[in-house]
């Protein structure tokens, strides 16, 4: 399978995600250029953290318009498999591929730790993967958050079933 | 008066939908309060931006800006905007 991690001016877990792919689950990685017109035939694109085009705006608004995006759009209608991460996922939430939006957390706090979340609609529950220390593969899985906005709002009128619920 | 000043433009206001939580706004009340300004009930936070046009006229400002505001100036899940056009 081959991996495309797209870069933006502002990405900076671009080499993270290409390393893990490469090195982790060993699979092929090439980085595209956000403003590629091509997606050089990935069959899986990951759009990495940061802060694309310096968050100017709002996270993610200006880089939603980045030539490469309307090939993102393209292949995500089409059923490609595509991975945001972080500002890769409000670029997505940007690009309207994803319901909602993201605003500043409520405390006005970068907030940086390592919380436990699991999918609360019963449609998401899927088995978690293993973790060390988890008995059970349904218990919460252990993420680090690291973000200002992360206060997800959700479009009216959709149903709060069509996302996972992450608590 | 200058000739730049003639140039058609716009200003845009933005700010969060009511209801939509405002920390930053939040923020500034409460140290409004601190400073000693009493009686202010709310303060919403927003974002201006002033668009001016090369020419001195242009064809339909108005369906130019709106569609402007509405593709990039905000996101209409959070967001909600008025604009004035100033010949």
């Amino acid at each position: 399978m081959k991996f495309g991690v797209i870069v933006f001016p502002g990405s900076n877990c671009d080499y993270d995600a290409y390393m893990a792919i490469k090195t982790v689950i060993g699979h092929d990685a090439e980085f595209l250029w956000h403003q590629d017109s091509s997606l050089n035939r990935c069959d899986c694109l990951i759009l990495p953290g940061g802060f694309a085009y310096g968050d100017y705006l709002r996270t993610g608004a200006i880089a939603r318009f980045s030539t490469i995006m309307k090939k993102v759009i393209e292949f995500a209608n089409n059923g490609g498999l595509v991975i945001g991460i972080c500002n890769g996922f409000q670029i997505l939430l940007e690009s309207g591929l994803l319901p909602g939006a993201m605003l500043k957390n409520s405390s006005l706090r970068f907030i940086c730790r390592f919380v436990h979340i699991r999918a609360e609609n019963r449609n998401f529950q899927q088995p978690m993967p293993r973790r060390e220390g988890f008995k059970d593969s349904h218990s919460a899985l252990r993420r680090e958050l690291l973000h200002p906005p992360g206060r997800f709002e959700k479009t009216q009128g959709k149903r709060s079933d069509s996302v996972p619920v992450l608590r | 008066m200058s000739k730049e000043d003639k140039k058609q433009s716009a200003v845009v206001y933005v700010k969060l939908k009511d209801g939509v939580l405002d920390p930053q706004g939040m923020t500034i009340k409460n140290a409004l309060e601190n400073m000693g300004y009493h009686g202010i009930k709310e303060v919403r936070s927003g974002k201006t931006f002033e668009i001016t046009f090369q020419s001195e006229e242009t064809a339909k400002p108005e369906e130019l800006i709106d569609e402007i505001c509405r593709k990039l100036l905000t996101n209409p899940v959070i967001e909600k905007y008025k604009f004035e056009i100033q010949k």
